[in-house]
């Protein structure tokens, strides 16, 4: 085995190896915690970057581990796979940073908890690196095993609660998907992800089959991808501590769970022999619908968290409606939403964790004044919020732009539509929080829980979210730069549509 | 018929016998009887089926397996109403309590 | 004789029965050095088990006549890549389940029955794994359910004494119907050795009454539903290491039997329509198994219900391998369910008396937090359960996929359904009690402290069920060594 075939292995093990070692780790070594967990993470950076580097210059690197009789373990790096893993390890690198800040002081089982952690990133590794559907399958099935934990981590009954329903929902989701796969295989022998897609061939011996399968799938991603109606779990899963939602929702569940829409769409299926099937007019109705049912129900949340959850289930499913329209451009849209909204993203939970542990601030009607007290976690939320949005130039504009006008280009009108209801309604439910923050006066002395010193909190806490932030916005200003997220977006369209 | 077909089928009724009674008795030594008696049903059907030699000498296997059979009838037994004893002295009952341990 | 003739390849199968049989006979003769004997045999045992899988995949199957006498009366040992993998299994499983009962039995007196019986039952197991013909396969059967019987009574409760009762009357009842068929093959066709019968005519009228016998009484012995009754109350009344290889290894053995008989020698002859009819049975075990786990109150319950489930699963193999092209794939995702079932079967089962050794009690509603007084037992039930509802990475993934693929080849998707369910099912019972163990509220119950060798051998036997998933290939390369299907 060269180093080619090592390397998306290795990424894998960076972050496996140390949490399986954290997990022995006794409460108190603080320091070795800390060293894992951030060595880790730095070097998996580093040895992105090496594939990213490599996969620009067609280099080809694969690991290849027989599993089953018939099937490999296949972790493959391809354009789409070295795009969400870049995205998992720079944010899993930011959110260590931060779940040390918020976790270490005050938590109980903190091996437990980063054990945990470090196993939910190579799972996600494992599911952005996948060849095949097993493997997709394989690691898939994993992140659910490894974020069940983490959402129960507090132990309280509402944490129970919320821990039973993302069971029922994932559980579901993964039979559903399983079966799907496994019907795959029965009927054509190979479950491997192929530029383009691999069933052409099979459209008039199977067609009404593969539909099932295809709906089997998507309805068993669509559970972690939050598509309604299998949103139900996200809400509540907001119980869990602020790095574990920013991780959630930013890089892990429902980035794997669109992910898969999209591998699923482009890799199996492939998109033309889709649009023949007629199976991407229903996918396009469902995320259009998330998307303004998501914005809907932001609107009428007080909890700044649960105003987050229904924002991201509104906001994913633009990444599977670039995947239901036909085209380059449509495509570069939703592709390229899979970096922009998790940036953005995760700059909004960065801050609303912020808000709760300087200031104990939950609800929304709770932050009058909140940018008076933390002018930059409120500058970093704006930014984010602006790009929600889609303010130019924030990233968020970006793939708006694209998605509208691929779907004009794809002759669907109808989507600009919902774009630009969502935009309004986005608008709606973040532009008060955001007048509140800066314009609002602070209504009575709010309990100070923890204060950084001469910082507004700590720099640990500090430092990711205005990081995020400024990624989002250089993401959409340099957006024709090279290895940009916009310029591999385009790299990936290209090799789809023109493998 | 010839004499040992009758044996077989003997053997086979006193099988069925025992089965019956096993199900329809609660009382452990009756089952255990009644297993004894299926037994010796099936050893007489083996001892039967030694006639199958065309010479005067009937086949030495299946005496084997009778015998390992008793054998193995007779620990059995021998455990099974060990068994029956501890029972009676633990509970006071004789019947096998009923109830799925809680 | 030199250590080479001693260890010569075609003597194996002696020593893997005689080292346990040795063992048990010492253990009786001197009792108080029960303990350190039979830790010597559990650590000397595998290593020559694994000489013989070794031996079996370089040069295929081996033969081995006892003391020089030949068929018919004389015993043959036969072992091919099925027989050496459930005796790797077996020896895997019962050495850690021996490390296991020294420290779960040091602090309360130990009967000094224990130890000889845990070296019969074992000594049983080897021998019924290396049988060549059917009535060995009786012979060992009977030892096999007399030992288990006696290890189930041993703690003395009047529960577990009427347990033991039931058992050993089912037990008994099972062997008398096998060797009633035994009775009817060798009727009409004077021989025992299963490769003999292997070759015998079509369809002669014995034959499906002698398979009626058989699967009948085997079935019994392997609690398929209907017969299922006598397990869950053995099982969870029986001391942890014995509930461990009860439900690991015994019902096995009897499942063992049935599949190479119907493999060898009943398959084309018996009506297609009985696989079905054992099919379903085994999905109204599944379903009904997984029901009463989510009923049951006390854990060991839980887990001996879900014994009876996983069983359903096994019996799956008949209809799965009805049709040609998908018969392998049945067989082998059978097989891997026998394996990961008994690794990690065992492995929840130490974890539970783990649970009863610091709380003195295993209700589930009184078990909370206790993720955190024992977090690698916890560790270790995670896997194994991880490898009961059949996720990835597990070996109980690996045979559902298996079955999977086997159900929709042949056309057969009905079955694929129930799996699925069953998965969903085992979920629902595996979590009713992890969930309590995470939930820190009202509070985290306290308990004494637990010898650490007892959480680490059930953590290691959850890991070899997590690791025959990640090594299916040369697993099934072991299988089909001397090529028993």
């Amino acid at each position: 085995m060269t180093f080619d075939n090592w390397l998306p292995l290795l990424t894998l093990l960076t972050s496996l190896l140390p949490g399986i070692v954290i997990f022995v780790l006794p409460e108190e070594r603080v320091r070795w915690r800390t060293a894992l967990n951030l060595g880790g993470s730095g070097l998996k950076l580093v040895l992105i970057g090496v594939m990213i580097w490599g996969v620009h210059h067609e280099h080809v690197y694969e690991t290849r581990l027989p599993i089953l009789p018939d099937i490999d373990l296949v972790l493959n790096a391809d354009a789409m796979s070295v795009m969400m893993t870049a995205l998992s390890g720079v944010l899993w690198f930011l959110t260590t940073l931060y779940a040390i800040a918020y976790l270490e002081k005050s938590s109980q089982s903190r091996s437990r908890f980063f054990g945990f952690f470090s196993l939910c990133v190579s799972s996600t590794i494992g599911i952005a690196l996948a060849g095949n559907l097993m493997t997709f399958l394989m690691f898939y099935e994993m992140l659910t095993l490894s974020t069940y934990p983490l959402v129960v981590h507090s132990g309280t009954p509402e944490s129970m609660r919320a821990g039973r329903i993302y069971i029922v929902y994932t559980f579901g989701g993964g039979a559903a998907f399983l079966i799907g796969v496994a019907w795959l295989k029965a009927l054509v022998g190979s479950v491997a992800f192929t530029e383009g897609g691999m069933l052409a061939p099979y459209v008039d011996t199977y067609a009404t089959q593969l539909r099932f399968i295809f709906l089997l799938m998507i309805a068993g991603l669509g559970v972690k991808a939050a598509l309604v109606p299998l949103h139900g779990w996200l809400p509540k899963a907001m119980v869990a501590p602020a790095p574990v939602s920013a991780l959630l929702h930013a890089v892990a569940v429902v980035k794997a769970g669109a992910f898969g829409i999209v591998r699923v769409v482009y890799d199996v299926y492939g998109i033309e022999f889709s649009a023949k099937l007629g199976l991407l007019q229903p996918l396009a109705a469902v995320a259009a619908f998330t998307i303004v049912y998501g914005s809907i129900r932001a609107l009428f949340q007080d909890e700044l968290k649960k105003r987050l959850a229904f924002s991201t289930v509104s906001q994913v499913s633009y990444i599977a409606l670039g995947a239901a329209i036909v085209g380059p451009v449509a495509t570069i849209g939703g592709v390229v939403h899979l970096v922009h909204q998790g940036l953005m993203k995760i700059t909004l939970f960065f801050c609303a964790g912020n808000f709760a542990a300087t200031l104990g601030v939950h609800h929304i009607s709770q932050m009058n004044g909140v940018g008076r007290r933390m002018p930059w976690t409120m500058a970093a939320f704006t930014l984010g919020a602006l790009g929600m949005i889609g303010v130019p130039p924030i990233a968020g504009f970006i793939s708006k732009w694209y998605l509208a006008t691929g779907a004009l280009a794809a002759g669907q009108p109808w989507i600009i539509m919902i774009l630009v209801t969502s935009s309004l309604l986005n608008a709606a439910y973040f532009l008060p929080i955001l007048y509140r923050g800066w314009f609002q006066d602070a209504a009575e002395t709010r309990s100070e829980k923890s204060s950084g010193g001469k910082l507004e909190t700590h720099w640990m806490l500090l430092l990711p979210p205005l990081i995020t932030a400024l990624l989002a916005l250089l993401a959409g200003l340099l957006a024709n730069a090279p290895f940009s997220p916009l310029e591999w977006a385009r790299l990936i369209a290209t090799r789809e549509y023109q493998p | 018929m010839n004499i040992p077909l009758l044996y077989e089928l003997v053997g086979v009724i006193l099988l069925g016998m025992g089965l019956y009674s096993l199900v329809v008795y609660s009382h452990p030594v009756r089952k255990i009887l009644a297993l004894n008696v299926s037994g010796a049903g099936v050893f007489l059907f083996l001892v039967a089926a030694a006639d199958r030699t065309s010479g005067p000498l009937p086949d030495p296997v299946p005496h084997a397996m009778v015998l390992t059979g008793i054998v193995v009838a007779v620990s059995a037994t021998a455990l099974a109403l060990a068994l029956a004893c501890r029972i009676h002295q633990v509970s006071g009952t004789a019947p096998l309590t009923d109830n799925e341990p809680e | 004789m030199s250590l080479n003739d001693i260890l010569r390849p075609m003597n194996l199968p002696a020593w893997i029965i005689s080292l346990p049989l040795l063992a048990a006979v010492v253990a009786v003769v001197l009792p108080r050095t029960g303990r350190w004997v039979s830790i010597f045999i559990a650590i000397i045992t595998p290593l020559v088990v694994f000489k013989l899988c070794i031996e079996i995949l370089v040069h295929g199957a081996l033969q081995m006549q006892v003391g020089g006498w030949q068929a018919p009366l004389g015993i043959q040992l036969y072992a091919d890549g099925l027989s050496a993998a459930m005796l790797a299994m077996t020896a895997i499983v019962i050495s850690c389940s021996t490390f296991y009962a020294r420290s779960y039995f040091s602090a309360k007196a130990a009967s000094p029955f224990f130890w000889p019986l845990w070296m019969f039952l074992w000594a049983a197991l080897n021998a019924l794994f290396l049988s060549g013909d059917i009535f060995n396969l009786y012979v060992t059967l009977e030892l096999l359910g007399l030992s288990a019987v006696a290890l189930v009574a041993l703690s003395q409760t009047a529960d577990a004494l009427s347990a033991a009762m039931r058992y050993l009357l089912v037990s008994l009842t099972g062997s008398l119907s096998y060797l009633m068929g035994v009775a009817l093959l060798y009727a009409a066709n004077g021989t025992l050795s299963i490769k003999m019968l292997a070759t015998v005519g079509p369809a002669s009228p014995s034959l499906p009454a002698a398979f009626a016998l058989m699967a009948a009484g085997l079935i019994m012995k392997s609690a398929l539903f209907p017969m299922h009754f006598w397990l869950p109350p053995a099982h969870a009344n029986a001391p942890a290491p014995v509930s461990a290889v009860l439900s690991a290894l015994v019902v096995k053995a009897s499942f063992y039997i049935l599949v190479r008989l119907w493999l060898m020698i009943f398959e084309p002859f018996i009506n297609p329509s009985t696989a079905q009819l054992i099919g379903m049975l085994g999905a109204f075990a599944v379903i009904w198994g997984s029901v009463q786990a989510l009923l049951a109150k006390r854990l060991k319950l839980l887990v001996a219900y879900s014994t009876v489930a996983q069983i359903g699963y096994l019996f799956l193999f008949f209809p799965l391998s009805s049709t040609p092209q998908t018969a392998h794939t049945a067989w082998q995702g059978g097989l891997y369910f026998v394996f990961s079932h008994a690794c990690a079967k065992a492995a929840i089962f130490l974890a539970a008396g783990t649970v009863i050794y610091a709380f003195g009690h295993d209700r589930i509603n009184k078990l909370h937090g206790i993720v955190r007084r024992m977090p690698v037992s916890m560790f270790a039930f995670a896997l194994a359960g991880v490898s009961l509802i059949g996720l990835p990475p597990s070996g109980g993934f690996i045979a559902k996929w298996l079955y999977l693929n086997a159900a929709l080849a042949s056309g057969q998707w009905w079955w694929s359904g129930l799996i699925i369910l069953g998965g969903l099912l085992a979920t629902a019972y595996i979590f009713r009690f992890f969930s309590r163990a995470f939930s820190y509220f009202p509070e985290v119950v306290e308990g004494r402290p637990v010898p650490k060798i007892m959480e680490w051998t059930a953590l290691a036997l959850a890991l070899c069920a997590i690791f025959l998933g990640l090594t299916a290939p040369a697993v099934t390369e072991l299988l089909n060594a001397g090529k028993p299907f």
